[in-house]
Formats: structure tokens, C-alpha cells, sequence
């Protein structure tokens, strides 16, 4: 055990680590954006709208996101059309590719979540909305939304987890994130098992954080 | 479409002969989870708390941390874990473990983990009396756990394994950075000397596409016939 190495590599990867949480951060939020919209057409009685929402969600979560990532950040660029439009300014980086790859990814997983959640409503609450008379708009937004919410948090929860694992193949596209650094270090000193618990033990600290910070948020809007 | 013709000319036999590694790995790394499983199931289910432990320190560091993580573990510690056992026995010299075993055996350990969780549900969710009828009837533990408890087990786990196998499958793209020679790699490879990388990619992703959904149709077969009789 190397534990100079250990304790020289963590101000590193904890630098790293910051790069990690910008793109898990910003690719939630879009995802959420796109998971919602998706969701909305998934429920929505138009036949074409929810075959699309369907395709949608089925392509991305039957692919993996290494190919995903691969399609927008080496593939695209091919497009000559793509190269001469404002889109490029976006698309030749490769720290932008990674969040498009990464929203579109959670995108679908969280469009699935919240579609269950949406279907899961009982349809005495929404009657009994519309029997008080409350427009059908007032109706999703206050009734439906908040309590779809709570219904995903726990599946939410593990989608975060998820998603931040998946942030790791940000490295692969040459961004430098606290997998890309642990790679870089176990392939100059070859020291994989001391690099590992470095850097998994910040992964898990990550993780433990969002375990609980969902529980809490569970207890807090919880129905009883 | 002339990409893919077989022969000198075209891609097509590279993507069929990595298509079926991509399977092979995939099949190889779930029966190693399930061996793994077979191993820390009854390690959280045990009443001891020190096996407990164990058992969960292994789930939940797996399931924390990154794939891409445990592959570069290792790919850059395989080799050098199997020839310091080797040195205990003497063999000092150079040992190479080859990409498909280090990647079979990292995507199988990651797998264990969600089968062990998928395992220890499913004989959870088991009603207790038929834990407490075979014991009175005194059935052996060996006979008891084959057919009484698996048979029960495995209709409550098949939905879930079948995500699990999801899991391994996508996973497998990731060994491709050790330079295993499956979907991923040979896309890879192609698009580097055809410069045409969205078409290859584009087509790696049909391919995940086609095997996701050719195991789910099987998968669900499986699943009619481990629920007869519900």
C-alpha cells in the first residue's frame, strides 16, 4: 500500500471530482426538462405523439450510453451541414457532446419514471379536482405534477445514482473528470489499487449524500 | 450499405464475429455475477452481523461506484494480482491475462452485485411458512433450497434478472477500452478507417438495439413458464 501516493492523488481527484458534479448536474436538469416533456406525450391520447415518446425512450435505454456519446461527439462532426450552423460552436466540444449524451440518456430513464408515476395517480383525485370545477390546466400543474413528484423520488433517487456512475465515460471523450484523472494517474504510477479506493471512495461519498438527501426529501413529502 | 458486405472489402463478417464476443462476454460475465451471487446471498441473508457486513460492503461499493472504474481496476490491476498469487507458488514469470477474461471478470463482479440484491428480494419475498413447512416436514437443506425454495424464487426473480442482464449487456461496451475486440471496439476500429464514425456507431447501436430485444422476447418465454400456475 502506497499511502503518499494516496494522499498526493486526492487533492487531484477531488478537483476532478468537480468536473464530475457540473456534468451530473447539468445533465439532470436538462433531463428533467426532456424526461418531463417526454412524459407528458407518453400519456398524451395522440397515437403518433406516444409512439414517438415510446421510440424515444426504448432506443435510448436499449443502447448503451458509451454508444450514445460515441454517435453525438465523433459522428456528428461528419455532418458537413452541421459544421457550418451556430449548432457547432456547441457540438465541437467535447464537454457540451457529454451533457447532450448524458440529458438525452436520463431524458428517457426519467420520462419512464414519471410516466408510471403520472399512470399510478388514482382517478378519484383528478375527479374530484374537476367536480370543484378547477380548469383542467390548474388541475396538472397543482394535483398531478406534485404528486408525480413524490411518487418518483425513490426511482428518481436511483436514476441519480445511476447517472452519476454514468458520468465516468465523460472520460472516454477526452474530458477529465475524476474517472479520467483516477485513469490517468494508475497509467503513470500502476498503482490501480490505491488510485481505486481514492477515487471510489469519493464515488461512494457521492452517492451515500444523494441516498440521503432523497430519503430526507421522501420523509418531508411523504402523504401521512 | 457496401460497409457492410463480408469479405476483404466490407465490415460486415468484423461485426457479426464481434457481435457474437459482445454475446459471448455478456453470457460469461452473468453466470460469473450469478456465481458471485451464488457466494453473498446467503451472506445478507445470514443473522450474523459480521457476514452481513461483508455482504453489503460488496453490493453497495460496487453499485456506488462507476463501471469504468472497476474495468480500469482491473485492467491495470489483473495481471498484477494474478502474478503476485503465482510468486506465493514460486512463478516469477511475466503473466498477460487476456481482455476477455480481466473484461468477464470485471462485468461479472458488477453484475453479481444486482443479482445478489435481485436474489436476496426474491427469497425475502418468499412467505415465511414455506421456510417452516419443509422444516417440519423434514425435508434436507439440499432438497428444501431446490424444490422448494428456487422454484419460488426464480419466478419472483426473472423479471428482474432480466434488467440485471439489460445492465451486463450495455456494460460490456465498456470493456472495449481494454481493447476487447467487440461491438464497441470494432465500430471503433472501422470508424477510424473508413472516416465514416456516424454511420458505424449508428449501426453499434442497432446491433445493442436487436440483442436487447431478441433477449427480451426470450426472457419473457422464460418468465411464462416459471409462473405456470399463477
Amino acid at each position: 500500500m502506497d499511502f503518499e501516493l494516496m494522499i498526493n492523488s486526492f487533492p487531484k481527484l477531488l478537483n476532478a471530482t468537480l468536473v464530475t458534479l457540473k456534468l451530473l448536474s447539468a445533465s439532470l436538469i436538462f433531463g428533467l426538462i426532456i424526461g418531463l416533456c417526454f412524459a407528458i406525450l407518453r400519456i398524451n391520447k395522440n397515437p403518433i405523439l406516444n409512439k414517438f415518446a415510446y421510440g424515444y425512450s426504448y432506443v435510448f435505454r436499449g443502447t448503451p450510453l458509451l454508444v450514445q456519446i460515441f454517435i453525438i461527439y465523433f459522428g456528428l462532426g461528419q455532418i458537413d451541414y452541421l459544421r457550418s450552423t451556430v449548432l457547432w460552436v456547441i457540438l465541437k466540444e467535447p464537454y457540451w457532446c457529454a451533457i447532450i449524451a448524458f440529458s438525452l440518456n436520463t431524458g428517457a430513464y426519467t420520462s419512464e419514471i414519471l410516466r408510471s408515476a403520472f399512470q399510478t395517480i388514482k382517478p378519484g383525485i383528478i375527479e374530484a379536482g374537476q367536480s370543484l370545477g378547477i380548469s383542467s390546466k390548474i388541475i396538472f400543474y397543482k394535483i398531478q405534477i406534485p404528486i408525480a413528484i413524490r411518487q418518483s423520488l425513490p426511482a428518481y433517487g436511483n436514476e441519480i445514482i445511476l447517472m452519476m456512475k454514468g458520468t465516468s465515460l465523460a472520460s472516454t471523450v477526452t474530458l477529465m473528470d475524476l474517472t479520467g484523472v483516477a485513469k490517468y494517474i494508475i497509467s503513470t504510477t500502476f498503482k490501480p489499487i490505491e488510485v481505486f479506493i481514492v477515487a471510489g471512495g469519493i464515488y461512494l461519498f457521492i452517492t451515500f449524500i444523494i441516498h440521503n438527501v432523497i430519503k430526507f426529501l421522501e420523509k418531508k413529502y411523504s402523504f401521512n | 450499405m457496401e460497409l457492410l458486405s463480408f469479405g476483404k472489402t466490407g465490415w460486415g463478417d468484423e461485426l457479426l464475429i464481434a457481435t457474437m464476443m459482445t454475446i459471448a462476454v455478456s453470457i460469461t460475465a452473468m453466470l460469473i455475477g450469478f456465481i458471485f451471487a451464488l457466494i453473498f446471498t446467503p451472506l445478507k441473508l445470514s443473522k450474523s452481523k459480521f457476514l452481513n457486513l461483508i455482504g453489503n460492503c460488496y453490493t453497495t461499493v460496487i453499485r456506488g461506484v462507476p463501471e469504468l472504474l472497476v474495468i480500469y481496476l482491473f485492467f491495470f490491476g489483473g495481471s498484477g494480482a494474478v502474478m503476485y498469487v503465482a510468486s506465493i507458488f514460486g512463478y516469477n514469470e511475466y503473466i498477460e491475462i487476456n481482455a476477455f477474461i480481466t473484461g468477464s471478470f470485471a462485468i461479472g463482479i458488477i453484475s453479481g452485485a444486482y443479482s445478489t440484491e435481485v436474489f436476496r428480494g426474491a427469497i425475502q419475498s418468499i412467505d415465511k411458512g414455506q421456510f417452516e413447512a419443509s422444516k417440519v416436514l423434514g425435508l434436507k437443506k439440499p432438497v428444501h433450497f431446490f424444490k422448494v425454495i428456487m422454484p419460488q424464487m426464480l419466478r419472483l426473480a426473472i423479471p428482474n434478472l432480466s434488467n440485471v442482464w439489460q445492465i451486463t449487456l450495455k456494460d460490456t461496451s465498456l470493456i472495449s477500452v481494454t481493447g476487447l475486440v467487440e461491438i464497441m471496439r470494432q465500430s471503433y476500429i472501422a470508424a477510424g478507417s473508413t472516416r465514416d464514425p456516424l454511420f458505424f456507431y449508428s449501426f453499434a447501436a442497432v446491433l445493442y438495439l436487436l440483442l436487447t430485444y431478441l433477449s427480451m422476447k426470450l426472457i419473457n418465454k422464460l418468465e411464462v413458464r416459471y409462473s405456470r400456475g399463477y
